[in-house]
């Protein structure tokens, strides 16, 4: 592949002296017209261009959409996350409307209204009327997606402690993450990183009684269907916690508590048998299979076969590591979050085994 | 009929204090106080640290595209950190760090603002040179040596800065979070500082030469778009550069000096600190106050080149000149209110977001305009497509393409999940990156002949052009895709997620348009080089161009004009104006009239 690589850009090189040398000589030939000012041969050449480019910014505009959407992220996984998907398309469709037309008459005037001798140019130097049509529509489509958003955005972001949300605590440092569960009580012990020693990681002070039941895991189960609020710390340096399934992201912040709070809709299992996951996966094993030809071939361990699993990612700039700071997250039904909680060791059993 | 016609006969009121002395070689080559010498030195600066900033980016996008593959080039260029053709995880973080800094600050606000400010703002406006030559080489001086400094912060033992180019600390108070927080951060720091008072000089000159020195009859309504946006810009850079400042002098003291306005309850390497009270937070509200302006003082000067290259080269005024100059003045009062959107998940007030997102989405509409005034000055032109004409059309493309993608990040509640991500890096490219850098060629080719009075070879501008407008749509495009499939900007490799595994064949194919579109610039460069020494000499007026600093005599001479400074009579857009009956140009067979020409009988007067 280097090979290929070098061979390639060495080739271009090649190619663009080679291209260079020939205009020289083409430019020396014709003495003609050496003034570096676009002639109409040049305006008529470049005008063509423009149309070609039209062209081709079209085809590469479906392209893309055709076969690379199928990387995009599945439906979302949060009550939430419906809105905001409501929200993209929307907005992406104002877009692409205002992209497609702009791209055209910019283009096209450019290909329609290149110079030719003789050719004269309107002095047009203002309409009001056309100016005000142009100021209003923006206006209106703009106050329409500005008034949807907030509202989409306030009910994210108002987060109602009635609804008795479970709570947990995110737990950010270079380069892991830790859940804390509020335990029985679902009241989250007092923490500061001036509690850290030994086992106790992520400082939680011991003299607080609602910390006892607390839960402290490296994997972060959910229960479909309920809500969850999460509150966020970090130990050392910003991070963010990243769900991109949930359509969920706030960055931890070290010396404050940030929150975010969103409601699984969707359990592991029935992600992994959506169909537009089945195929994602599919297509990513395939990819892995051919790449585990090469490491054969070199001797080495193959990948793994990869299954679906939500992710928590940091997406906060944080460190040598900040690529592979994850954490696994796991929704399931009530029952199974139930017994995998019994499983877990309280704080105070964890200071008192 | 020319334009030299009504130079002569203007009074003589203004320029007796202008007498010649004798140049050394280090008084008009080194430390010149002539604005258009000062122009040159900025502009190759700025191009040198441009080359080092792509170079960097190539590194890394190398990297991306193939990253369990070893590239000895890696060792030539970072030496202990691409030991064995392999790249250190730190190291990939430094470049991408250094290539934001170098891009924004070097070479898009000092190559741009700075070339093209000090070169036409005494050109266009009738001034002999800028109000303080003396300040005015200072900031040149003093921005050679943050480059300088800059470029020195590379070689240091534990690696130069690698925060992101936006430093938050605590990553970048503590040399225990990452070695690029050691003396790389302070070598940052201290360049940024001298940066920022080269900025500021620059642009308290340029306010001032603005306001002070336009010639007589050139009112605020007849100035050149150009200088509205060169204007603008200083004043901006002017409300907003400071606050970067004391942001820097604040990490500074935290760093060294244990002062705690960032830093609080942190834990690293095994030991509490003792920094308390501290927030985070503060420095992005600080860091933004500055860093979203700035990205106006980049875009502004790009869209000013533009308005004067689309205007001259269609040959017909620019559309809506009132309604440009307000929407660069509501761009530049808006720019100022709307930097929490970098922060909508910072763990600021989430009603805060609510009015940030009101005043982003605000900004849509002078930008609509603007774009719209281009196209419609398109409209029944007569396009003399040269490469600088051609740059200019493709940054209109490439604001309204990436500065659409700006309505869903601006969007807080659509920001939550493309937040970071490479929908941001794509945005932000086309928009500002992409965009200043075309306003950036669209000025050299457009004005080269004023600056080095030779012309630059078409033909290779025209390659230039075609391959970097298909190139740059080839590398950012794409990336909006993997930006939505929620891949994270600033992983040092993506193969440690496998559901990330789909995204590795876009991810070679951004590559390899980043190596292509980068090797045409090597065209460029040389064009540019080889056409100061050996391009075809220039005329004095060779886009056939209505503003003054075409009026000046090819052979530069300091106070620009041999005579007396011309007067204005009319604004700089009457390109292709009939007379009264209609049947020829006011001029006749000659389609521009230069500002310098009184209005005649035969036209209709306009209120500029």
């Amino acid at each position: 592949m280097t090979g290929f690589l070098v061979l390639a850009v060495l080739v271009l090189f090649a190619v663009a002296i080679w291209q260079m040398n020939k205009i020289f000589q083409l430019s020396r030939v014709k003495a003609g017209d050496d003034s570096q000012i676009a002639n109409d041969k040049d305006n008529r050449l470049n005008g063509k261009l423009m149309l070609w480019f039209m062209v081709f910014f079209y085809v590469f505009l479906i392209y893309g959409f055709w076969t690379w959407s199928s990387v995009l992220l599945p439906d979302a996984a949060s009550e939430h996350g419906k809105d905001i998907d409501q929200l993209m398309l929307i907005s992406m469709a104002v877009i692409m409307f205002v992209l497609v037309i702009t791209q055209f008459l910019l283009h096209y005037f450019a290909f329609k209204y290149h110079g030719r001798k003789g050719q004269r140019a309107v002095f047009f130097a203002d309409n009001d009327k056309l100016e005000f049509v142009w100021t209003i529509i923006p206006v209106i489509v703009l106050a329409a997606l500005i008034i949807y958003g907030l509202f989409t955005w306030t009910d994210i972001m108002n987060i109602d402690e009635d609804d008795d949300p479970l709570i947990i605590e995110l737990y950010a440092k270079q380069f892991t993450w830790e859940a804390r569960y509020a335990g029985e009580d679902n009241i989250l012990g007092d923490a500061n990183v001036r509690f850290i020693e030994g086992i106790n990681t992520v400082g939680i002070d011991a003299s607080d009684p609602d910390a006892s039941d607390d839960v402290v895991a490296r994997e972060l189960h959910l229960p479909v269907g309920r809500k969850v609020l999460f509150k966020m710390r970090s130990q050392d340096v910003l991070h963010s916690a990243y769900m991109p399934h949930f359509r969920a992201q706030m960055n931890t912040v070290p010396g404050m508590v940030t929150q975010f709070a969103f409601t699984p809709t969707i359990t592991t299992e029935e992600m992994r048998n959506s169909e537009e996951m089945i195929n994602k996966v599919g297509n990513i094993n395939e990819i892995r299979n051919a790449k585990n030809v090469d490491l054969a071939a070199q001797g080495e361990e193959p990948l793994e076969t990869y299954e679906f699993d939500y992710l928590l990612l940091c997406n906060k700039i944080c460190g040598a590591s900040h690529y592979n700071m994850q954490m696994k997250i796991i929704v399931e039904t009530q029952e199974e979050f139930d017994a995998w909680m019994a499983e877990q060791t309280t704080f105070s059993e964890t200071l008192n085994p | 009929m020319s334009t030299e016609a009504n130079i002569h006969h203007t009074d003589h009121h203004d320029d007796h204090g202008h007498h010649h002395h004798k140049e050394t070689f280090i008084t008009k080559y080194i430390f010149s106080q002539d604005h258009k010498m000062i122009s040159k030195q900025y502009l190759i600066t700025g191009l040198f640290m441009g080359v080092i900033g792509i170079a960097m980016s190539i590194l890394f996008r190398l990297q991306l595209a193939w990253p369990d593959k070893q590239f000895t080039i890696y060792e030539i260029f970072l030496g202990k950190w691409g030991a064995e053709g392999i790249m250190d995880p730190n190291v990939y973080l430094a470049l991408v760090t250094i290539h934001g800094t170098i891009m924004v600050f070097f070479v898009l606000t000092a190559g741009l603002s700075g070339t093209f400010s000090n070169l036409l703002i005494p050109l266009q406006i009738g001034a002999r040179d800028m109000a303080s030559g003396f300040l005015n080489m200072i900031s040149y001086w003093l921005f050679f040596l943050s480059s300088i400094i800059m470029v020195l912060s590379l070689f240091v033992e534990a690696g130069p800065a690698a925060a992101g180019w936006t430093i938050y600390p605590p990553l970048s108070a503590l040399p225990q979070a990452m070695p690029g927080s050691g003396a790389g951060m302070t070598l940052w720091l201290v360049s940024m500082a001298i940066f920022i008072a080269s900025s500021l000089l620059g642009s308290l000159n340029y306010i001032v030469t603005v306001i002070n020195l336009r010639t007589k009859g050139m009112s605020m309504t007849r100035l050149p778009l150009t200088i509205w946006a060169f204007f603008v810009t200083a004043i901006i850079g002017v409300v907003s550069f400071p606050v970067l400042f004391s942001a820097a002098l604040m990490l500074i003291m935290d760093r060294s000096f244990g002062t705690s306005f960032f830093l609080s309850d942190i834990y690293i390497a095994g030991e509490v600190l003792h920094n308390q009270g501290g927030s985070p937070v503060l420095f992005e509200h600080l860091f933004w106050f500055l860093g979203h302006p700035e990205v106006y003082i980049v875009l502004l000067p790009a869209l000013g080149i533009t308005s004067e290259v689309i205007a001259t080269n269609a040959r017909k005024p620019i559309f809506g000149y009132r309604a440009m100059v307000a929407s660069i003045l509501a761009i530049a009062f808006l720019s100022t209110i709307v930097w929490g959107h970098h922060m909508f998940v910072s763990g600021m007030n989430p009603f805060l977001g609510s009015v940030f997102t009101f005043t982003t989405l605000l900004i849509a509409i002078p930008s609509a305009v603007k774009a719209f005034n281009y196209i419609t000055t398109l409209w029944k032109g007569n396009l003399q497509l040269n490469p600088g004409m051609l740059f200019s059309i493709g940054l209109v493309s490439t604001f309204i393409s990436g500065g659409l993608t700006g309505i869903i990040l601006g969007d807080s509640a659509l920001d939550i999940n493309v937040h970071d991500t490479y929908f941001v890096v794509a945005h932000f490219h086309l928009v500002m990156g992409i965009s200043a850098l075309y306003g950036l060629f669209a000025g050299v080719y457009h004005w080269f002949p004023k600056m080095f009075g030779r012309m630059m070879n078409k033909n290779l501008g025209y390659i230039h052009f075609w391959v970097t407008v298909i190139g740059a749509y080839g590398i950012f495009f794409p990336m909006h895709f993997i930006g939505m499939a929620g891949l994270p900007r600033r992983y040092y490799t993506n193969t440690a997620f496998p559901y990330f595994d789909d995204l590795a064949n876009i991810n070679v194919v951004i590559t390899i348009f980043a190596i292509i579109t980068a090797a045409v610039q090597l065209v460029f460069l040389y064009n540019f080089l080889y056409s100061i020494f050996y391009g075809k000499k220039a005329t004095q007026n060779p886009w056939k161009s209505n503003t003054l600093e075409w009026t000046t005599p090819v052979e530069h001479l300091h106070g620009n004009w041999p005579g007396a400074i011309p007067h204005v009579y009319r604004w700089s857009y009457d390109y292709s104006k009939l007379n009264k009956e209609g049947d020829d140009y006011v001029i006749p067979g000659q389609d521009f009239i230069p500002q310098t020409v009184p209005v005649q009988d035969n036209e209709e007067e306009m209120n500029h």
